[in-house]
């Protein structure tokens, strides 16, 4: 199987790829949200110290 | 507790706690990572690549890998999120609470991605992007439990009385859930009938059903990592005045 051929995926790609993309942002943005949030977090407690 | 071995009690009963929550699952984050990479890369592996095409739906059926599995974590997360509501109403366990809430985000993510997938996947072999039939329409409906959900918690600011408004409502919508998984078998129905979880064998060959069971268990994983970044930061928002949350802003550790 070429590159091109396993990209195309028998005519759907599209439909597959659209998928499998918007799915991997909906999941990044899930992890990447409360990492910023406890970052934040620590960056205003600090502030409130001073 | 008996019939539960000492070490296992032990262990809840730290995990309720905290500071040695927060710390532990510092400690346990690249473990899960490492078996979710694993895991994920195998059952694309095998669902993209090794797998042949249907031969009814060609390469259009490879949604499946994420369509299936996202649409069980959606209904999993629902009953986590309903019985751990339960616990902190009964029990009044902070970390309960704060699971149940942490869990609703993660849980409308994957309606989300269920319904988005198999309108993908609906266009190329149903010919339509939607239809109200009762498959589709319950699920719609465990979004708009999930975020009806989230708006309620956000609405209340008292925190320990957001989560008992938020429980309540939870188990209430539990009765969706049954609907869900047994409207394709009640009602005719453009969804096509279950594949894996039927009584009798499978009615999907080996080579498709094992990486749709790898990505089932990578997307555990995936809940389990995105639950535990949610609780960390919900739990020191709400510990914030405590001793532990102090010290480590003093520490400047995270």
């Amino acid at each position: 199987m070429s590159l091109q051929e396993f990209f195309a995926m028998g005519g759907y790609g599209l439909y597959v790829w659209t998928s499998y993309g918007l799915t991997l942002l909906v999941l990044l943005a899930n992890i990447i949200i409360p990492v910023i949030q406890r970052k934040q977090f620590f960056v205003n407690a600090l502030k409130k110290k001073r | 507790m008996f019939l539960v071995p000492d070490f296992v009690g032990r262990f809840f009963h730290r995990m309720a706690s905290p500071p040695h929550f927060y710390a532990f699952t510092a400690r346990l984050m690249p473990w899960l990572v490492v078996i979710f990479v694993l895991l994920t890369a195998a059952g694309l592996y095998g669902g993209l690549y090794l797998a042949p095409a249907d031969y009814q739906q060609g390469d259009s059926y490879r949604i499946i890998y994420i369509h299936v599995p996202s649409a069980w974590m959606s209904l999993f997360i629902y009953m986590v999120m309903a019985i751990t509501g339960a616990i902190g109403l009964i029990w009044r366990i902070k970390l309960a609470e704060i699971v149940a809430i942490s869990s609703a985000p993660i849980g409308a993510s994957f309606t989300f991605i269920a319904l988005f997938t198999g309108s993908l996947w609906g266009k190329p072999m149903w010919g339509t992007w939607w239809v109200w039939d009762a498959r589709l329409t319950s699920e719609l409906i465990l979004l708009f439990l999930y975020l009806g959900v989230i708006g309620l918690y956000g609405a209340i600011d008292d925190k320990r009385v957001a989560s008992k408004a938020v429980a309540i409502l939870a188990l209430v919508g539990v009765v969706n859930i049954p609907v869900i998984h047994y409207s394709v078998e009640w009602w005719n129905t453009l969804h096509q009938g279950p594949t894996v979880t039927k009584m009798d064998k499978p009615s999907i060959h080996v080579s498709m059903l094992i990486p749709l069971l790898l990505m089932a268990l990578s997307f555990k994983m995936y809940y389990l990592i995105a639950l535990i970044q949610r609780v960390r930061v919900e739990l020191l928002q709400r510990e914030r005045n405590s001793q532990w949350v102090k010290a480590m802003v003093l520490e400047n550790k995270q």
